[in-house]
């Protein structure tokens, strides 16, 4: 597994709402081999402070040496990167991470809540291209409102999946959550859930799954100082009453694994 | 033909730690720098003077809850609770890989007894490939009502005891800043024994999310690290480094060439990176070369002429 430390220069800067933004950042070799679910630490400064990398998921990689964050600006790291500009370099430290793990021979059910979504787009075209045919996969993408969902529609109704849009305000798509959307679908037993969203979220789907028996396989978020398994702070409760570190053993893990409260 | 002889380009980095020889200054901090493996595609180990793994205790530990870490002003809190392997599996899953890196591999120890201190000692004996124990005397002897080791001199001096007598390799005792006087601590552990101490461990300190009121930390309280801590380090280290005659070795927010180059001027011997790992995989090599380069163009013979050259007037 290969990982690479790159000065990556700044090639394109969307605001997509007021909080959302998506960079597109020139990473050849973390392009190269990244997969989907796995993550990016970047600097936000060039200083002390603040001084820790922040994860983020890869939203995008090319083959043409690219990659793209998307992101909303939550703290001071991403509300550092919202005032980054074009042609700026970024340390950017990937890939990392364990992904999803693509079943090709099965229908597939890519679930988005909110920023959850980022994750999603790198999957959804890698699955596009390893199958023949996406008609019976399905994309669920839901946010709070219009603002969140629309500007990202445009990437996903390409890909040749049926997307199906929700907002919990009913301002865009179908009123309500993607864990009651997923229940309007009737999807094939043996289709796999690959989901990234709120905790709550990602519970309610985990819970709809194992009544239908089908898998589950969650990306899931954590604090983390160094995003490569040294600093053990990434925890979080397994099944077992263990602990499974988010950084090297996921971010994505069969929701059967965890420990859901 | 006449051979052209190049002036060797790369100047004396050596330092003694009590018998045992680095090739250059610059080890790993434990807990901070996994088991070495995990670096290992991103930078060259084998140019390191040394590795510190992570602490091990007589059992595995399975850790403390999340959240564990927080970051703060120019540094960051963590609670990790010595998550560990245990020293078992630390030698049957570990030890093959480090011992083949070609540099000295340092283990870092600890115990909630000077009984779990002892057995440690003895289960690491005669290990192939360890070159030295690094004690971490700031976990509380749940012996004597939680009093940390690092924190009572009496104590810390019969825990370097303990393991000295048993150890067939250098012992070095890293030592808690959480204390009044830390020079008296040091003196303490060099009467035991030690070949060396490193300093400082992480600084208790909190955070909190006012919005919920509750603690950053699941621990409530956590260790700080990172440059936040450097200047009350080098100051530690300093204050030691004025009252043994054992090597200090100079850990706390360390980051740069210069930052190490600090820390051996005002007394330590060798230094440890830590939290700047996290950041920058790279970071310790990156010392390395920026120590090297200072020798060269100070023009010092070696490293060794750094050593506590401040000058107070």
């Amino acid at each position: 597994m290969s990982q690479y430390q790159e000065n990556a220069t700044i090639i394109r800067f969307e605001q997509l709402t007021a909080d959302n933004i998506r960079l597109t950042l020139e990473s050849e070799n973390i392009a190269a081999c990244a997969k989907p679910g796995q993550f990016v630490m970047i600097r936000t400064a060039t200083g002390k402070d603040p001084i820790l990398r922040r994860p983020f998921s890869i939203h995008q990689a090319s083959t043409n040496g690219r990659i793209q964050i998307l992101f909303k600006i939550t703290g001071r790291g991403t509300g550092l990167l919202a005032h980054s500009k074009v042609g700026e370099r970024l340390s950017v430290f990937g890939p990392l991470g364990h992904g999803f793990e693509i079943r090709e021979d099965r229908p597939a059910c890519l679930v988005g809540g909110g920023m959850g979504i980022a994750p999603m787009l790198f999957l959804a075209k890698k699955i596009s291209i390893l199958k023949k045919d996406s008609a019976n996969d399905h994309i669920i993408f839901g946010g709070r409102t219009r603002q969140e969902v629309e500007p990202l529609v445009n990437d996903f109704e390409q890909i040749g999946m049926r997307l199906v849009t929700a907002t919990d305000d009913g301002s865009y798509g179908k009123k309500g959550f993607v864990t009651e959307v997923i229940q309007t679908l009737s999807l094939a037993r043996e289709t796999v859930v690959y989901a990234c969203g709120p905790d709550a979220m990602m519970k309610q789907l985990h819970i709809y799954c194992q009544v239908k028996k089908m898998e589950c396989q969650v990306s899931v978020e954590s604090v983390m100082a160094c995003g490569m398994g040294a600093c053990l702070g990434c925890n979080i409760p397994a099944k077992d009453g263990h602990y499974v570190h988010v950084c090297y053993e996921g971010p994505v893990f069969n929701a059967e694994e965890l420990a859901w409260k | 033909m006449e051979m052209i002889r190049e002036k060797d380009p790369y100047p004396d980095l050596r330092v003694n730690i009590g018998k045992l020889r680095l090739q250059n200054p610059v080890m790993t901090a434990s807990g901070t720098f996994g088991y070495a493996r995990e670096f290992a595609n991103l930078m060259n180990l084998h140019r390191l003077g040394g590795v510190i793994v992570k602490g091990i205790s007589l059992e595995p530990r399975k850790g403390n809850p999340p959240p564990r870490i927080v970051e703060t002003a120019c540094g960051m809190l963590n609670a990790i609770g010595l998550e560990n392997v245990g020293v078992h599996r630390f030698i049957s899953e570990k030890m093959k890989y480090l011992k083949g890196l070609g540099i000295p591999v340092i283990v870092n120890v600890l115990g909630d007894s000077i009984e779990e201190y002892e057995l440690i000692t003895d289960t690491l004996c005669g290990v192939e490939g360890v070159a030295a124990i690094e004690v971490n005397i700031s976990c509380p002897n749940v012996k004597k009502g939680g009093v940390a080791f690092g924190t009572d001199p009496q104590m810390a001096e019969a825990v370097t005891k303990a393991v000295v007598r048993r150890s067939d390799v250098p012992v070095i005792v890293k030592l808690s800043p959480n204390v009044s006087n830390i020079a008296v601590i040091a003196e303490a552990v060099e009467a035991g024994g030690a070949d060396a101490v490193s300093l400082i461990n992480t600084l208790i300190g909190m955070a909190i999310d006012l919005p919920t009121r509750k603690p950053a930390l699941a621990n409530v309280i956590g260790g700080l690290s990172g440059p936040a801590i450097k200047p009350v380090a080098l100051r530690m280290v300093y204050q030691v480094a004025q009252k043994v005659s054992i090597p200090v070795i100079g850990i706390g927010g360390i980051d740069t060439a210069e930052d190490a180059l600090e820390f051996i001027v005002a007394g330590a011997t060798a230094i440890q990176v830590g939290t700047a790992n996290f950041i920058n995989p790279r970071a310790s090599e990156e010392i390395v070369d920026g120590i090297r380069d200072f020798v060269v163009e100070e023009k010092l013979r070696s490293i060794r002429d750094l050593i506590g050259t401040l000058r107070v007037d």
